[in-house]
């Protein structure tokens, strides 16, 4: 019965039109016969139709009634809404474009900000109940673990149902392949045989890695996983790769499998360092690395509690420092994955949020603006409807439709923004921010959108409809008299709405001024080495080095092929990267005995002669190192100012020894250099030379040279092929590069915020603009008779310029006070400045005084021009 | 308009089950119904006879009466209405609840025996 009646109901409205006709002929055949009846009675014809249509009710009425039936009255309302709404756009056009452009622009900044908050701090992670994933550090400043303290803890803890690790000792370019193509250096991060079942992932095709692949060596992986950008790019995306064998440095290899697009790896834990391969990590392997190598991730079993993990796991670890003293203390504190995936980006997109919620409100306060200043044009068109019976809910709710069909049009082209900047945003991949990849528009940003949309709507069309639906006829036509100088009432909110739009562009603009500040500061931070013009190519020898001599030739060999290359200045060789790569020892002064848990702990670089020269750190004391420090020479060191401060306070520290590594004496000191970030400190530093030492990981031969680097990479290639023609050279790496990678985040954060700042900006002055030139419009009579009376255009431009600015001190003081309150919460983000630097506040102000006057002044330029006579005699 | 009481409102609802009962009489347009309900009341139900056209819808979309185009004593188009099964079915059941509530009304009032 039901779906018959919803049937029926569908097919009247479909035929609507054809049916709303004939029930109009259905009732004037009614009054009609009415009517003849009347006549019959002998009353006359037009006495009896007044009397039949009294008795019959207000037909308009009853037919609304009758058609109501078919359609829920409020969507016939809606229908009829809209098309006026839409009809009001065409004949508005101008004001449409812009209502639509300010509301794109806005919901564009907004869904996309709304894009990359989801994406960083909503959206799970794409694991597996990703909520049960827990990062367990060793310490609280992230520090990884020993594998044996990880393999005591897997063991004994009762919390999870199992821990798994990866090294954090992985570089880019560690491994080198053949047996493809061309040989390659790759990226491989060694990972527990057990890692991707904990994280809950399955390779897209083949396997992950059996027992067996797991207890091999760890210096030969007899089998790999390739992540799937890789296998995209030098496969081909060609699936029966799985089961090939390969050579992996000199071993034989096979592909076990292809993980899916969705595990990136690299975007989730080490963001800006794109991930190639995979390789097992044999835990009872002793050719493993000794040191803090592994990070560890556990997954809590049902029902365990973070809190009480955390309490087990700080026993254990209590327990294993007791029973082995010999090895590295363990410290496990837990912290749930995602929060120390994206924990560190969440001030600054928090920041975002708000900045765009701002921009936000002032594209509603402006728009809102506009639309009071056309409504007082179409007084007449409100008031004639009003005279005609439209009632005051009716009316309100037309006005707010007008606006959120213009909202949503606006949220159209903001879709159309959103999409284009995700898409900017996931190809980011040099931008130090963790899933950055995964931004998208996705099904939660579409109803983000539409939300905003609607509310942006109503907000902005609710001040605008109540004026109107409260505005009184005859209030109306006394407004519209001649001469007057237009409602008070009305020129306050419009006031009070510039007002705030001053305001909140003022807590942007500082807010961006404060981050830029900040942003310029750190770019200045002295870092300890020069980045401009220096480079780093991985230039490990393809072949295994047996011994001393054999390394130390290659060294020499590569050393002067480099340095005789056209366009280069200086050459040497690192193990270490400033800004990428660290590692580091316990250090001890000869002589000094230090308390447990207080002997310093060094970051350790192995460096060819020419490393400080192309690296352009600067020597502070005694010398850098030379050809002659080799195997057979005495062991030196050279440290940097902090180690040198540190361990000898107030000595030279040239002609010490340390007892580290054997034993070695300090011949040198270099200054400190910022690696770990440009924001802190270094620490202390030593660097051996590479010549006395077999223990580094890699080779980076850095250059600095006379032209950009990168035009250089070509012809430094040639120049070392002779030294090993096998010579896999893949990444060269400017060390400016590496800095901007290292500001990346704060880049991002600086980039959106001063746009936001400036498209703050410009909503402010176009809204000083409009509603001053529309009370110069308004009161063009006045001033008319003001000239006429002897007023000069200097005059009249002063009072109106001062206007402008009375406005602008307003908003201007209720800004500055409202960004004092909130930049406190920037806090973390700020760095070289405080929260209430005056250059700051007061340059901001200065630019919003200057803007705000410059858009007063035009309208104030206008009017000086106004023609007296003209004036008077139009009718206002 | 509130002040004018010689005439009885009708109560609400009972609009349908008035016109239901007229069209037992068999295939009548509008005018005829309004015209029968008003002989039959003596005049005394006071219906705006615009608000039948509503009524008329809600009854046709309830699939309790049918319209059809037919012509007039007067040789012009009418929409004459006829009851379906179902719209006796209903008027039965409406009639009997109606029986049921004023009959207790008037006991409650004391003007049944």
């Amino acid at each position: 019965m039901n779906w018959k009646r919803f049937l029926r109901r569908a097919g009247y409205w479909l035929d609507r039109g054809g049916r709303a006709r004939l029930l109009w002929e259905e009732m004037e055949f009614h009054i009609d016969s009415m009517v003849e009846d009347l006549v019959s009675q002998g009353i006359s014809e037009a006495e009896a139709r007044k009397l039949a249509r009294r008795k019959f009710g207000n037909m308009t009425e009853k037919a609304e009634e009758a058609r109501s039936t078919w359609i829920a009255r409020w969507m016939g309302d809606l229908v009829q809404d809209l098309r006026q709404a839409f009809r009001g756009m065409r004949r508005d056009a101008g004001f449409a474009v812009f209502t639509i452009l300010i509301a794109g622009l806005g919901i564009g900044a907004s869904s996309t900000i709304f894009s990359v908050v989801n994406a960083l701090l909503v959206r799970p992670l794409p694991f597996r109940d990703p909520g049960r994933l827990v990062w367990i550090s060793n310490g609280d400043d992230g520090t990884a673990a020993q594998t044996e303290q990880f393999v005591d803890l897997r063991e004994l803890n009762r919390s999870f149902t199992d821990l798994a690790g990866w090294s954090g000792f992985y570089f880019p370019g560690d491994h080198e392949l053949t047996g493809a193509a061309e040989p390659e250096r790759l990226t491989s991060v060694p990972v527990t045989g057990n890692l991707f079942a904990v994280l809950g992932v399955q390779p897209a095709i083949g396997r992950t890695f059996t027992r067996e692949e797991c207890q091999g060596k760890y210096s030969a992986p007899p089998a790999m996983l390739l992540s799937n950008n890789f296998w995209r790019l030098h496969f081909g995306a060609d699936p029966n790769v799985v089961g090939r064998k390969l050579i992996l440095d000199e071993h034989p290899v096979t592909i076990a499998g292809v993980m899916p697009a969705t595990f990136d790896f690299a975007s989730v834990f080490a963001p800006a360092t794109p991930v190639d391969i995979f390789i097992p990590w044999p835990l009872d392997d002793k050719t493993k690395p000794l040191g803090n190598t592994m990070k560890v991730v556990g997954r809590l079993k049902p029902g365990a509690t973070i809190e009480g993990a955390q309490a087990e796991m700080a026993a254990l670890g209590k327990q294993l420092k007791s029973q082995h003293p010999e090895r590295n203390p363990i410290t496990p504190i837990l912290s749930p994955l995602a929060e120390r995936v994206s924990g560190r980006v969440t001030p600054a997109l928090v920041v975002l949020a708000c900045a765009v919620g701002v921009v936000m409100l002032l594209v509603c306060a402006n728009l809102s603006n506009l639309q009071l200043a056309r409504l007082s044009v179409r007084q007449k068109e409100t008031a004639l409807r009003t005279a005609l019976g439209a009632g005051r809910w009716r009316l309100l709710r037309q006005m707010l439709t007008e606006s959120v069909a213009l909202c949503s049009c606006g949220a159209v082209l903001g879709l159309v923004l959103a999409l284009v900047s995700t898409r900017a945003l996931a190809h980011l991949q040099t931008f130090n921010l963790p899933l950055l990849a995964s931004v998208r528009v996705d099904g939660k940003t579409l109803v983000f959108t539409l939300f905003a949309a609607v509310a942006s709507g109503v907000l902005f069309g609710l001040l605008p409809a109540l004026r109107v639906s409260a505005q009184s006829l005859s209030g109306e036509l006394q407004d519209a008299s001649r001469g007057s100088s237009g409602g008070r009432r009305h020129g306050w909110v419009r006031d009070g709405l510039v007002v705030s739009e001053l305001a909140l562009a003022c807590v942007l603009l500082v807010g961006a001024g404060l981050l830029a500040r900040s942003f310029l500061r750190v770019l200045d931070v002295n870092l300890g080495f020069a980045p401009e013009r220096a480079a780093a190519l991985r230039v490990d020898p393809s072949f295994r080095i047996a011994d001393f001599a054999e390394q130390n030739g290659f060294i020499d060999d590569l050393l002067r092929r480099a340095r005789n290359a056209p366009g280069i200045l200086a050459a040497g060789i690192t193990d270490a990267l400033p800004l990428r790569d660290d590692r580091s020892w316990m250090v001890a002064a000869r002589g000094q005995i230090y308390e447990k848990g207080r002997q310093p702990e060094a970051y350790v670089r192995v460096v060819s002669d020419g490393y400080f020269q192309a690296a352009g750190i600067p020597l502070r004391l005694g010398r850098g190192f030379t050809e002659r420090d080799r195997a057979t020479s005495e062991r030196v060191v050279v440290v940097n100012e902090t180690m040198a401060r540190t361990l000898w306070p107030g000595q030279d520290p040239v002609g010490k020894t340390i007892e580290t590594d054997g034993g070695r004496r300090v011949v040198g000191v270099v200054a400190d250099v910022r690696h770990s970030s440009l924001e802190s400190a270094g620490g202390l530093e030593m660097y051996l030379p590479m010549r006395q030492t077999g223990d580094y990981a890699a080779m980076q031969l850095v250059v600095r040279t006379a032209l950009p680097p990168d035009r250089l990479a070509a012809e430094l290639r040639t120049a070392l092929r002779p030294a090993d023609p096998n010579l896999p050279v893949r990444e060269f790496q400017t060390f400016q590069a590496l800095v901007d990678r290292a500001v990346s985040p704060r880049l991002f954060l600086v980039v959106l915020l001063a746009g936001f700042a400036t498209f703050a900006l410009a909503l402010a002055s176009l809204g000083i603009y409009a509603v001053i030139s529309f009370s110069v419009s308004q009161r063009a009579q006045e001033i008319g008779i003001r000239m006429a009376l002897g007023a000069s255009s200097a005059e009249v431009q002063g009072r109106i310029v001062l206007r402008t600015l009375g406005l602008a001190a307003l908003g201007l003081a209720l800004g500055m006070a409202a960004a004092r309150i909130l930049s406190g919460a920037l806090g973390s983000l700020l760095f070289g400045v405080t929260s209430g630097d005056a250059v700051t506040f007061v340059a901001m102000g200065a630019l919003l005084t200057v803007v705000a006057a410059f858009a007063g002044y035009i309208p104030a330029w206008r009017a000086s021009r106004i023609d007296p006579m003209t004036a008077l005699r139009s009718n206002g | 308009m509130g002040t004018e009481k010689t005439k009885a409102d009708l109560l609400p609802g009972t609009l349908d089950m008035l016109v239901l009962k007229i069209l037992l009489r068999g295939h009548l347009h509008g005018y005829a119904i309004a015209h029968l309900i008003h002989q039959l009341s003596d005049d005394l139900l006071r219906v705006e006879e615009g608000s039948l056209y509503p009524a008329l819808q809600r009854l046709e979309l309830n699939g309790w009466i049918e319209g059809e185009w037919g012509l007039s004593a007067n040789n012009r188009r009418a929409r004459f209405y006829k009851l379906t099964a179902g719209g006796r079915k209903h008027l039965a059941e409406e009639s009997a609840r109606y029986r049921q509530v004023t009959g207790a009304v008037a006991r409650i009032m004391g003007f049944a025996v």
